[in-house]
């Protein structure tokens, strides 16, 4: 198990650390190429179909063109974009995924353990970040982190691609049960934008966590991986 | 305030990369790699079976079907068609054929047909359910004998766009193209009527192609002709449908 398994001596795989920045790149075009995309029709619908207001259950604004790229309203180019970044996106998670499987990553710092699910440790998790103090908790993530990093991981990404499988019409021809899972194409097309930006969401407290904790050390670490310091607790 | 300034212009700075690298001709062969990419993953996911687009219960067709781009035709010609019932509307089937064809609309409501209740998923993102009724296209391209050398069928439409200003104002007409796959596919159908009548104008009357498949703007509209060639580079501006052609969306419209 995790306790036998040999520790690697860098913080962070190297693995871990070139999907880290091969994913942060993808995202950030993806969201923002997606922000042009949703400019081309600017509704939200439930089921499987939908173009008229009174379908819809959400109005989206309009997203300036200094969120989007590009810079002004192109749905082709930003297509372009979306769709050479989804493939970057896809492949690389499914790369970083199997990597994190056969180094144990997954396993011994992602997943948490079932004490760890206690209302009593989460609570105490909850009480440390409020007295900013993140240097606590069961080997190198507390749960709070465990619940952030498998939520984006392992629910929030692979939501947003199998979504996208739906939306193309070619995907969804050769998998056409991800549309009765998700609801049909314009139920999927409003998961997509949820949790586009739920990721959103993530990022901006990723990086909030990471100003307020070291954000030199943390940086660095994630290029360099950084040393393992301590056995357990290695989270400093 | 340095800080913000900062970040402002690395943000700024980052746009005007992806600008310029939106009109480099390395990031355009990247995009189209990328397309041919998705293609070959959509075949590959099939597992060797002939993937289908869903196909839905008359209960779930949408009680309007929205009409996109052109939804009329404002030629005398067309309003001619029009008073007539489209009785001496034509589809020519040209080309490298073997025997070229030109059908009346009484030939094809007269081949075998095929109905399906499909959703139309716009390049946009809005969506929409109908019935489709016509002739498989594949029964079409059998009666002509498609030649060995034909790679793309091309979709040549009645209706156009007139773009430029002043002088360079000019008409130029929509087309559309696919590849043999796509062509053969059995839920690839002219189409000739929608939810049991004969198509509305705005849906593209008396015919209009169903490539179940790809969005929306491939389904082209007011077709007066099927042309199998071998490339697209010689088709109008040769990226291979009108869309393609003046704002570069993709060939294929599977994503």
């Amino acid at each position: 198990m995790a306790r036998t398994a040999k520790r690697p001596a860098k913080r962070h795989a190297l693995s871990t650390r070139l999907w880290h920045w091969i994913n942060a790149i993808s995202l950030i075009i993806l969201f923002m190429s997606g922000l042009n995309i949703s400019n081309g029709h600017r509704r939200l619908y439930w089921g499987d179909w939908g173009f008229a207001p009174e379908q819809a259950w959400l109005e989206v604004p309009r997203f300036p063109g200094w969120a989007t790229i590009p810079d002004y309203y192109s749905l082709s180019a930003a297509r372009d974009w979306h769709v050479l970044f989804a493939l970057v996106f896809g492949f690389s998670l499914l790369a970083f995924m199997i990597a994190a499987l056969l180094n144990r990553h997954m396993q011994r710092d992602i997943f948490a353990r079932a004490r760890e699910w206690k209302p009593s440790n989460i609570w105490r998790d909850i009480v440390e970040h409020l007295k900013f103090n993140f240097e606590h908790g069961e080997g190198k993530y507390n749960i709070l982190q465990k619940i952030a990093y498998s939520s984006v991981i392992l629910v929030l990404l692979p939501l947003m691609i199998f979504t996208g499988i739906v939306m193309s019409p070619g995907g969804e021809a050769a998998l056409p049960f991800l549309t009765d899972l998700f609801g049909g194409r314009q139920s999927a097309r409003s998961l997509h934008f949820i949790a586009a930006w739920g990721l959103f969401a993530f990022f901006v407290l990723h990086i909030a966590l990471v100003l307020v904790s070291g954000p030199i050390r943390q940086l660095r670490d994630m290029i360099t991986g950084g040393k393992l310091e301590g056995d357990n607790h290695a989270a400093s | 305030m340095q800080r913000r300034n900062f970040i402002v212009a690395s943000g700024a700075a980052f746009l005007a990369g992806c600008n310029k690298i939106s009109d480099s001709g390395w990031f355009e062969k990247l995009v189209d790699g990328a397309e041919g990419w998705h293609r070959g993953l959509h075949r590959a996911l099939g597992a060797g079976r002939i993937t289908m687009a869903p196909e839905f219960d008359r209960a779930d067709v949408s009680p309007f079907f929205r009409g996109n781009g052109n939804q009329d035709i404002e030629t005398d010609e067309y309003r001619a068609a029009q008073a007539d019932g489209f009785a001496n509307w034509r589809l020519e089937v040209t080309g490298l054929v073997d025997n070229p064809l030109s059908l009346s609309m009484d030939d094809i409501r007269a081949l075998p047909q095929r109905t399906q209740i499909t959703r139309h998923d716009c390049v946009e993102g809005w969506s929409a359910i109908g019935e489709w009724t016509g002739p498989q296209l594949s029964h079409l391209l059998e009666a002509a004998g498609v030649q060995a050398e034909a790679k793309f069928v091309v979709f040549h439409c009645a209706d156009f766009f007139m773009r430029g200003r002043g002088e360079n104002r000019q008409r130029v007409d929509y087309y559309e193209s696919c590849d043999l796959d796509d062509a053969m596919h059995p839920q690839t159908i002219v189409a000739h009527q929608l939810n049991g009548e004969p198509l509305p104008i705005r849906n593209g009357a008396p015919l209009r192609m169903r490539l179940e498949r790809q969005l929306g703007y491939k389904h082209a509209k007011y077709l007066t002709g099927i042309e199998l060639v071998a490339s697209l580079d010689d088709i109008a501006g040769g990226k291979g449908g009108y869309w393609e052609d003046v704002a570069g969306y993709q060939w294929y419209a599977g994503i």
